[in-house]
């Protein structure tokens, strides 16, 4: 266990640990999750020294784990996280952050003439890269990349 | 019974390389007895949420002629649609009524949330840049209709091959007939490169060009599209390329006998007056054929083919 972090982020007791945020996503890992919301502790902390990147950003969110839909928003801006389930202080589950073949519901077409920008219509795409994040709209058949990506209020 | 019965046609990859055969197999048989009354029980919406005066009427020609009654709008002004009635609303509405309905509409993607939300099959008439497919089907009728065949023609697509998803749909539906793709553009129109990679995965060759005069003596197909000025953010640029995309009855001379000019039409001055005479014109035929593509799309869904 690497002492030096948990001084600056705290254990938590139940929940769980996105650990491994590159520094610049950070914050938005915690807004496409709600946390702003989340009536109980969240605690971030960012530029944190670790082996796998230089710095990095860790999130521990006290009694919630996360569906599968918030695990795949989660690997789409930040697909090296892992996961880390906490109970009784203990690990007891470790998962990365996959990208899902499909998606559904949270992801905005980036094609302002795209039938789902102009009625209520929960969206859909077909993972076509995930090395570069390519997403094809199920309806308009455009792509979503990346760089368009935007998520669903 | 056909595969066909109760699809919906909306992109042209939802029906396999046979399921075109058989649409243009039927087609055939409509071209030689067009007046057939084998829909006289059915229904037919023809939703046009903007207008397309060809297209709308290709489609109720072919219904008219099976016999089918027609329904629907030709544009949204006046109806349900303009009060602000969501695309949902109006498509379980009229699936109620209709047993096929035919759709066009601007936004992308329209067709297939009409498939989703529709209880009848529906045929997409175009989904603004997205999707044309009966044009396609046509495009391919008009191809076998001269060539004799589908398979190992040298096709060359000239114009706007970066906007016009005619050309789109034309290149990756000719990938399944081991087609040679001769690409005649300026450069700022090029082929899109996902379309190009189709041809690639295909594994088929494709050529680029600049000039029409390069592909003349080459090509079976040359299927011309508009060049828009509006596509060019420098209007000298386009006076310095316009021409290279222009045909004219003088530079057929070396092209092959059997060599045929298509045109999705409308046309401007991309293809001169004077070719028209020639043996080589088959525009106007082309959009004659897509009544019986339609009739046959219609038949085949409806399940009396
Ligand atoms: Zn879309």
């Amino acid at each position: 266990m690497d002492t030096k972090k948990e001084l600056v982020v705290p254990r938590i007791e139940n929940g769980t640990v996105i650990d491994h945020i590159p520094t610049e996503v950070v914050y938005q890992v915690a807004h496409i999750l709600g946390l702003e919301k989340y009536e109980d502790e969240v605690l971030i902390g960012n530029y944190l020294s670790s082996q796998k990147f230089i710095r990095k950003g860790i999130i521990k969110v006290k009694n919630k784990y996360f569906t599968k839909e918030e695990l795949s928003k989660i690997s789409l801006v930040a697909p090296m996280a892992s996961i880390i389930n906490i109970k009784n202080y203990e690990v007891v589950e470790k998962l990365e952050a996959e990208i899902p073949d499909h998606i559904e519901n949270f992801i905005k077409c980036m094609n302002p003439m795209c039938i789902t920008n102009h009625e209520k219509i929960a969206t859909k795409f077909d993972v076509v890269d995930k090395e570069n994040l390519k997403l094809r709209c199920h309806y308009c058949e455009k792509f979503t990349t990346k760089e368009t990506i935007r998520f669903c209020e | 019974m056909s595969t066909l019965k109760g699809r919906n046609l909306i992109s042209i990859t939802d029906f396999s390389k046979d399921e075109y055969i058989e649409v243009l197999d039927i087609a055939e048989e409509f071209e030689k007895n067009p007046k057939q009354k084998i829909l006289s029980d059915k229904v037919v919406a023809t939703l046009f949420f903007e207008p397309s005066t060809r297209t709308r009427l290709s489609f109720e020609s072919a219904a008219n002629q099976l016999g089918a009654r027609i329904i629907g709008f030709s544009d949204p002004g006046g109806t349900s649609v303009q009060k602000g009635e969501s695309l949902h609303d109006t498509i379980v509405m009229v699936s109620s009524y209709a047993d096929l309905i035919v759709m066009r509409n601007p936004k992308e993607g329209s067709s297939r949330y009409a498939s989703e939300v529709s209880t009848v099959p529906v045929i997409n008439a175009g989904d603004g840049a997205n999707q044309h497919p009966t044009q396609c089907m046509l495009d391919l009728y008009s191809i076998r209709k001269t060539q004799g065949r589908l398979d190992n023609l040298n096709i060359a697509c000239v114009g706007d091959l970066k906007y016009g998803r005619t050309v789109h749909s034309l290149v990756q539906a000719m990938c399944n007939f081991n087609a040679t793709f001769h690409l005649v553009s300026p450069q700022e129109l090029k082929l899109p490169s996902s379309v190009k990679m189709s041809v690639k995965n295909a594994g088929l060759k494709y050529y680029q060009y600049t000039d029409i005069k390069d592909v003349i003596p080459v090509a079976d197909i040359i299927y011309m599209t508009r060049v828009q000025r509006e596509r060019f953010p420098d209007p000298l640029e386009y006076e310095r390329v316009k021409d290279s995309c222009i045909l004219t009855a003088s530079m057929l001379k070396g092209c092959k006998d059997n060599m045929r000019v298509l045109h999705p039409l409308p046309r401007v001055n991309e293809i001169t007056v004077d070719v028209d005479k020639t043996p080589y014109a088959y525009y106007f035929r082309q959009a004659q054929n897509g009544v019986y593509v339609r009739q046959a799309l219609m038949a085949a869904i409806l399940g009396v083919r």
